[in-house]
């Protein structure tokens, strides 16, 4: 099967959630969404591994939402919008998740935003 | 006959909302965006439109990827605060316009812009930062409010040219509309930012600069901006600028500005506001 290569394609660490990421992350991102409701936030608490079993995700996925490797999930399929549920509600901030993601940590991420952002990559 | 009189484009970031809820807004983070936000709340306490149309993105609150549409217009009476995983914000109910909204829905699908109609739509921070960022934390929204989400986060978004044209279609339907109401349009989300990835933190000043600059004298040449082009340069979440080109298409060809701001960091955001009236 050939693979259109598209330029969005090759902008240095940076994920574009096409058709393609959609599909991959699918069951990820929609076990994401669920936590937009109070009692599945509790049960996701009471019994993480448990909670995951409700959904199809690959080892892989699930590996990283509990190692909550923020990189690996983007790479598994997530989204951000979605994943970042998981952040919201373990009580961590984007500069922690950006900071990890980024190989920084969250007050010098927080730092480099104060200055500026990041304005040069690759 | 009513007339879109007035546009707002604002970023939309959440922690801007969690600030002006928790009182945060004199704090030495803050203050220098919200001192910029005075004059955008003055502003609005004399321009007073009757009806709001709010160009911005839901995020994975009333929509998921089971069903993306790329525009959809909220027909409801009352529009409730999302829960997008941390509770709701204890803001007051948004309240729509569902005679107008249908009018707009009826006139742009016969316009050839193939509109989503949506009653059942909690609205997220997309909407309501931005209704906090002009009117604070009044006891009810002094405003009736259409909602018009437009997807973002799926690749592709709507093109930066299809917004400018839905803003066009959306004064020519105001315009036929038989009711003197002042009518404003927002465009949301931007400036430049990038949330996820190894170069999440992502920042253009020069870029963003530019777009301010050009949004008011040069809309049709931010209308050909390729949406590589803006994830390259404005960032993976900065893409959100497409819809700021429908709130100037549906303003006059030539606007006054009266207000902009532009602050680096509401947390991991570039954030941006720019007022128009029209002429």
């Amino acid at each position: 099967m050939a693979t259109k290569r598209l330029p969005q394609h090759d902008i240095p660490g940076t994920y574009v959630f096409d058709g393609a990421h959609h599909r991959k992350g699918y069951a990820l991102n929609m076990m994401c969404m669920t936590l937009n409701v109070p009692e599945n936030r509790d049960a996701f608490r009471a019994d993480e591994e448990a909670y995951l079993d409700k959904f199809d995700l690959t080892p892989e996925q699930r590996r990283s939402v509990l190692e909550r490797d923020w990189l690996e999930m983007l790479r598994l399929g997530g989204n951000i919008y979605y994943t970042f549920k998981i952040a919201a509600f373990d009580g961590v901030s984007m500069q922690h998740v950006g900071g990890q993601m980024s190989g920084i940590t969250e007050d010098e991420f927080t730092q480099m935003m104060i200055n500026g952002g990041r304005n040069s990559f690759g | 006959m009513a007339e879109v009189k007035f546009g707002v484009a604002t970023s939309h970031v959440p922690a801007i909302g969690v600030a002006i809820d928790n009182g945060k807004e004199d704090e030495p983070y803050w203050a220098p965006l919200f001192e910029g936000y005075e004059g955008a709340r003055k502003w609005m306490a004399d321009a007073r439109p009757d009806v709001v149309i709010l160009a911005y993105n839901d995020h994975a609150s009333a929509f998921d990827l089971s069903l993306i549409p790329t525009f959809a217009i909220g027909v409801a009476d009352e529009f409730p605060i999302a829960d997008e995983g941390y509770g709701p914000r204890d803001i007051p109910p948004v309240f729509g316009y569902p005679e107008l909204a249908w009018h707009l829905a009826e006139s742009l699908i016969l316009d050839e812009f193939d509109m989503t109609i949506v009653t059942d739509l909690p609205v997220d921070h997309g909407l309501t930062v931005p209704m906090s960022i002009v009117y604070g934390k009044p006891e009810t929204w002094p405003v009736r409010v259409i909602p018009l989400a437009v997807n973002v986060i799926q690749y592709p978004p709507p093109t930066a040219r299809r917004c400018y044209d839905l803003g066009r279609a959306i004064r020519r339907a105001v315009h036929q509309w038989d009711e003197d109401l002042t009518v404003a349009v927002f465009g949301t989300g931007g400036m430049s930012h990038q949330l996820q990835g190894e170069r999440a933190g992502w920042v253009n000043t020069p870029f963003d600069t530019s777009y301010l600059n050009r949004l008011g004298s040069e809309p049709e040449a931010l209308a050909e901006v390729t949406h590589t082009e803006l994830l390259k340069e404005a960032g993976s979440e900065g893409i959100e600028l497409v819809m700021w080109l429908i709130m100037r298409g549906a303003m006059s060809r030539e606007v006054r500005e009266v207000h902009r701001h532009y602050h680096v960091p509401a947390s991991n955001t570039a954030a941006g506001l720019i007022i128009f009236e029209g002429t």
